[in-house]
């Protein structure tokens, strides 16, 4: 069964994909480069495409049009049993009449590899269950089906491993556990990892590569920092974290600044950080980023006044903040309780201050709740 | 096992704690049983060991404990005991060859039209089974598509008719038995998660070996059930070797219907019935433990 493509090495290049069901375009002219050996995932709201993309990948799905390479071997017409791929599943669908043993074994065995023992039971101590070979997977927990899912497909040692929302049905304390651990996985086979995922907590813990995607196409695309610190839609500044947004018009640069007016108030955004097409603006700040004082406070850097507290929640860590500007939006402040200063109160007159490099600007057109409307913990599929 | 206790518990939890409570339930069920099954079951039995009363009537018979009656019905009728078995296990064959692929289409290929097919497979059921099991006698006569059709590709010869024949019997005999067959067949392909298939794909295993490594074996409980469905009732059947067959394909089940209607050789009658009870039930065992499917189901 192994031909040329089940030995293919390389980077995985998706060129202008298209996937249509009927009138529904799932997958939007989508071209993307995946390097060998790294650990890429794509981030996206329900409905965004991203499964559809990774099952294109793994062969169950055809594109409507595009082609798919690993390295030079065009693999976009061979059927999934050809390609030197595997995918985690998003339920693991392990064989239920097999055991955990031959589970492991039925890549091995399907492309006629006689001795398979080592190679199991390597893999079974690479997940740390080789007391369970024998067992059904009935008789597993979650968390462990979900490692024998993982072991039955990186025993094959695929040029690319696909992961579909891989910790989806677990809890979150062994959700965050498992994220540690395949990360470190992925570290140790070497094995270039697509995961697919609505959790961008789980994407930035894991990724080293994240494309956020959103109607079919891909937003943005980057490392983890990157995409937080420098997001170049309103999506993606909603999608990733939570952003303050707000309307500005470009007065003039200072050095390597932009001067933004912003209802009369002025800050400075790096140009670095500006995605803006013309002078009007959408300038961002993450909530974690702005410092709040009590009005009359002298304070540096990027500066706005004239605020009134809103809402405060106390949530341990930090408390958080709901500040009503003059302009009647209210923007959103994270505050670390590490100054053992007591939080402010609702109904307090406030400053917003924040390091200038923190801000970003998007283009003044763009719609600032985009991304923000669905909580990415409802989007379970 | 795990589930009636599961289910047991929840009823006392359920009931406060009352520990009778499960047995008032089975209670309708036990009696039904005791009444219409053991009753019967041991009736039978006394009736078999059963010899005529001297110089009375007939169908007059005394209980003698005459187990020889086992041994005389059993040798006297030899051949019918080993057609019976040979044409239920060629209909469950034969059953199971048109049921599978069947079943497999309407389980994982008829998208919206699933519950039409289904159906379509129990409407047969609408019609008696006497009047479906006499229109074979057309179907296979002189004057149905058949006979010329197969003498037409030289698979029989001019002389040979299919009526009063075996071939009828067991067509008859799969064709009444076919949605026995594939109603299990369908729910256990049917519960097949479509992603363990996917998944084979995934592990290089190409739509043949999917089948054979993964399909075929989680469908086993359908496959066995549908099987015992068919075998059990085919092996004890008289209305298709009586309405289509001739007297060279009598099977048990007619010799009981005669020994006990036309003969009234009623020990005779009763101990056919326990020998035919006895011998499926070691085959279906025999069966079940071979196929291994217990863990699956």
């Amino acid at each position: 069964m192994a031909d040329a493509s089940t030995s293919a090495k390389g980077d995985l290049r998706l060129t202008r994909i298209t996937k249509s069901f009927g009138d529904f375009t799932a997958v939007d002219d989508l071209s993307l480069v995946i390097p060998e050996g790294s650990f890429f995932a794509l981030l996206g709201p329900s409905g965004c495409g991203k499964t559809t993309t990774l099952r294109i990948i793994a062969g169950l799905e055809e594109p409507t049009v595009g082609s798919i390479h690993i390295g030079a071997v065009d693999i976009t017409t061979k059927k999934s049993y050809q390609r030197p791929i595997n995918t985690v599943f998003q339920n693991y669908a392990l064989f239920p009449h097999l055991t955990i043993y031959e589970n492991v074994a039925f890549g091995l065995r399907r492309r006629g590899i006689k001795d398979v023992k080592e190679a199991v039971d390597k893999v079974l101590n690479l997940v740390e269950l080789p007391h369970l070979a024998q067992r059904k997977p009935t008789q597993l927990s979650g968390g462990q089906q979900q490692r024998i899912a993982l072991a039955r497909a990186i025993v094959n040692r695929p040029a690319l491993l696909l992961l579909d929302e891989p910790l989806g049905a677990l809890d979150l304390k062994l959700r965050r556990q498992m994220q540690i651990e395949l990360k470190w996985i992925q570290t140790e086979v070497g094995l270039t990892f697509v995961h697919v995922t609505h959790d961008q907590e789980e994407a930035m813990t894991m990724a080293d590569t994240i494309a956020v995607m959103n109607e079919g196409k891909i937003e943005q695309m980057g490392s983890p920092a990157d995409l937080y610190d420098n997001p170049e839609t309103a999506f993606v500044a909603n999608f990733l974290g939570q952003s303050n947004l707000i309307k500005g018009t470009v007065e003039g640069t200072d050095g390597d600044s932009l001067v933004v007016n912003v209802f009369s108030q002025r800050i400075k955004i790096a140009k670095s950080r500006s995605h803006a097409k013309d002078n009007s603006v959408l300038a961002g700040i993450r909530p974690e980023k702005i410092r709040i004082h009590p009005e009359g406070t002298p304070a540096t850097g990027n500066v706005l006044t004239g605020g009134v507290i809103a809402d405060v929640s106390y949530i341990g860590v930090s408390t958080q903040y709901q500040v009503e500007m003059p302009w009647k939006q209210e923007l959103m402040v994270f505050e670390q309780n590490d100054d053992g200063v007591p939080p402010l109160n609702k109904g307090d007159a406030v400053v917003l201050s924040w390091e200038s490099i923190f801000t970003f600007a998007l283009a003044g057109d763009e719609d600032a709740s985009a991304g923000s409307e669905v909580m990415p913990e409802d989007l379970d599929e | 096992m795990a589930l009636i206790h599961a289910a047991r518990s929840r009823v006392s939890a359920f009931s406060g704690g009352k520990a009778s409570m499960p047995y008032v339930l089975l209670a309708p069920g036990l009696i039904f049983l005791f009444t219409f099954f053991i009753l019967p079951i041991a009736n039978l039995a006394q009736t078999s060991t059963q010899t005529p009363i001297a110089g009375g009537d007939t169908g007059e018979y005394e209980q003698t404990f005459h187990f020889a009656n086992y041994v005389n019905a059993f040798l006297d009728n030899k051949e019918q005991f080993g057609r019976s078995f040979l044409y239920a296990t060629l209909a469950t064959v034969l059953a199971l060859a048109i049921a599978y692929p069947l079943a497999y289409a309407i389980a994982l290929k008829s998208g919206k039209f699933k519950n039409f097919l289904l159906v379509l497979v129990v409407a047969p059921f609408f019609t008696s089974f006497l009047l479906r099991t006499i229109a074979w006698k057309q179907i296979l006569g002189e004057g149905g598509f058949v006979v010329p059709t197969l003498r037409g590709l030289h698979i029989i010869g001019e002389q040979t008719s299919l009526t009063a024949s075996a071939v009828a019997v067991v067509a008859g005999m799969t064709y009444n038995f076919l949605p026995f067959m594939t109603l299990p067949l369908y729910a256990s392909l049917e519960r097949i998660d479509p992603r363990t298939l996917e998944a084979s794909g995934d592990l290089y295993a190409n739509g043949i070996t999917t089948f054979r490594k993964v399909t075929l074996p989680l469908s086993m409980p359908g496959v066995v059930a549908g099987t015992l469905l068919t075998f059990i009732p085919a092996a004890g059947d008289y209305v298709n070797a009586a309405i289509l067959g001739n007297p060279n394909t009598k099977m048990i089940g007619n010799v009981i219907d005669s020994s006990f209607f036309k003969i009234v050789d009623y020990p005779t009658a009763a101990a056919l019935s326990f020998t035919l009870m006895i011998a499926i039930l070691i085959l279906v065992t025999i069966y079940i433990r071979k196929s291994g499917t217990d863990e699956l189901v």
